[in-house]
């Protein structure tokens, strides 16, 4: 196996974009890749797009074709990959495996979503869940994730304060990326008074509805100097596979399938949690932000809600946590999230980070997850190469 | 259209509220599964027909519901550990939204899910109910 290198990211704005086309976003986000990749369209050898739903958000399938097609890219190949919300993710596992195994030199991992383009997005965020047995009884998607914070809430004692907080650090990060949906601040006060959307969760704890795309250029780590000054290196990659309906779970208030994905990564890369200078983790809702700061190791089972409340995961804090604005205040255009997350730790262990720079960060994780965990995957990322 | 095709498939399991048990492990499942998760190969799945008493594990009172559940606005959605260890997704009605607390006791009742579409085919299952 060889080692890989990520030479080139990009992201689009984020946001209620009417007046660009899926086809749109993903060729331009593709494109600046490569711009900031240094390279020539010529030098692709591959292509993964990690997409949940184009056929029920904007009724086309065969992305991978029209995406290569757009972008001027044929014959190479190009493959859809879909695992709902972490599809994203999943395509960039694959650009890794695909470089990482010989198969190909320079590849690109890119993500994309168009969700504005209908008019009620709530059925087509469901199909994440379990069809049969979750949303024909009811439940929606947000629901789902209020019904851990509840029991999160009951068997910990997690406050309705805390899940807010996590709202409100990811906003003053968001505020200061010119890419995000939701770049304003917001405090306690705001969420706490906003629209209920499925009790205990309102609408300041979920991410939004989000039309965007991301891509990053990877080719083998020997080779990444040739390209750019600061390649990062990619350290570890796991992913793990979780229930699909959340009651099925041995503990609803734990993603198995995140501390699966993460052992997993850390291991590869030699590395534990009190190793990671910075993470972007995937707060489709607040509970989730708080789930993740604990599944992920970076404290103990529980002690998610203190932790935030403490400002362990502010931007000068012990595990700055979402210094993009996560899935909240960045915006979540499903398939796109993982590679923008992806894009952000790119941005921080270079230095380009501008205002939101976390100063000397050497080491960054990210972790996206599908549905309610059905799927995680969990990356590792250095500006060094050992 | 495609829900009503599903409905009438599962229709046995809804109404009966049909699980399946591990002859390995012991372990019960709901929805039936075809292996045990568990051991998979190593266990032989039985139908269990299951009582429909349990416990509310969590839950949550939906305000922004798709458009088949607006009509239900606000509803109770939870997640019921039942008396056989099998977790199972459903609504609770017959009760205000701040009726409802964790642990409290429940049972199933056979009630409309939803009508479906134009044609308005009526399909039915399972919802829950506070014990007395
Ligand atoms: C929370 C949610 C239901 C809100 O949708 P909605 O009630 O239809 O909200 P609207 O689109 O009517 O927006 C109302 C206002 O709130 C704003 N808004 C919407 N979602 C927001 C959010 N998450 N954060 C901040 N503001 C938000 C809108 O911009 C709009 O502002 P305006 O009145 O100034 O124009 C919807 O965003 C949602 O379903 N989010 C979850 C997405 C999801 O599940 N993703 C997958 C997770 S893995
Ligand atoms: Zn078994």
């Amino acid at each position: 196996m060889r080692d890989v290198a990520i030479i080139g990211v990009s992201q689009t704005k984020f946001g209620e974009l009417w007046d660009v086309s899926f086809r749109d976003i993903i060729t331009d986000a593709g494109l600046k890749s490569i711009l900031d990749a240094g390279i020539e369209g010529a030098d692709l050898e591959a292509m993964f797009v990690g997409n949940m739903s184009a056929g029920l958000f904007v009724e086309q399938e065969h992305i991978a074709s029209l995406i290569a097609d757009q972008a001027g890219l044929n014959p190479i190949p190009c493959t859809r990959v879909e695992a709902a919300c972490a599809s994203g993710g999943l395509a960039l596992r694959s650009g890794i495996m695909a470089v990482a195994s010989g198969y190909h030199d320079i590849v690109v991992s890119a993500g994309v979503e168009k969700m504005t383009d209908v008019v009620d997005p709530t059925p087509v965020i469901s199909t994440a869940a379990d069809q049969e047995w979750e949303v024909q009884q009811g439940a929606t998607f947000p629901s789902l994730y209020a019904m851990m914070a509840k029991r999160h809430m009951h068997e910990y004692g997690t406050t309705r304060e805390q899940l807010a907080m996590f709202s409100v650090i990811n906003h003053k990060n968001g505020a200061l990326n010119p890419l995000a949906q939701f770049p304003m601040e917001i405090t306690v006060d705001q969420v706490l008074n906003s629209t209920m959307v499925a009790d205990p969760l309102r609408l300041l704890d979920c991410s939004p509805v989000t039309d965007g795309a991301a891509a990053a250029v990877l080719c083998p780590a020997e080779d990444a100097k040739k390209y750019t000054d600061t390649p990062i290196y990619v350290k570890g990659s796991g992913q793990a596979s979780g229930t699909l309906a959340l009651h099925e779970r041995r503990d609803i208030t734990t993603i198995d399938s995140t501390v699966h994905a993460a052992k997993r990564a850390y291991k590869q890369a030699g590395l534990g949690p009190k190793d990671i200078d910075l993470a972007e983790v995937h707060d489709c809702f607040s509970i989730n932000g708080l789930l993740a700061v604990e599944d992920l190791g970076f404290v103990e089972k529980g002690q998610g809600g203190p932790a935030v409340e403490e400002g362990l995961t502010q931007r000068d804090g012990q595990i700055p946590i979402n210094t993009s604005g996560g899935l909240k205040s960045r915006g979540h255009p499903l398939g796109a999230t993982g590679i923008a997350q992806t894009a952000e730790i790119v941005w921080q262990l270079r230095g380009d980070a501008g205002k939101r720079q976390v100063e000397g960060a050497e080491i960054g994780l990210t972790h996206n997850i599908g549905g309610t965990g059905g799927t995680a995957a969990v990356h590792i990322f250095s500006n060094s190469k050992n | 259209m495609k829900d009503i095709v599903r409905g009438w498939r599962h229709i046995p399991q809804r109404y009966n509220l049909i699980g399946s048990k591990c002859s390995n492990c012991g372990e019960v499942n709901f929805p039936k599964r075809v292996i045990c998760p568990e051991c998979r190969r190593k266990g032989k799945l039985e139908d269990i027909k299951l009582s429909g008493k349990g416990k509310i594990h969590t839950y949550s009172v939906i305000h922004t519901p798709s458009d088949d559940f607006k009509i239900l606005s606000p509803y109770i959605v939870a997640i019921i550990e039942l008396e056989e260890g099998a977790k199972i997704t459903s609504q609770i009605v017959d009760c205000g939204e701040d009726d409802v607390e964790i642990g409290d006791e429940v049972e199933m009742v056979f009630r409309k899910i939803k009508a479906e579409g134009e044609e308005g085919v009526i399909s039915y299952g399972y919802k829950f109910k506070l014990s007395k």
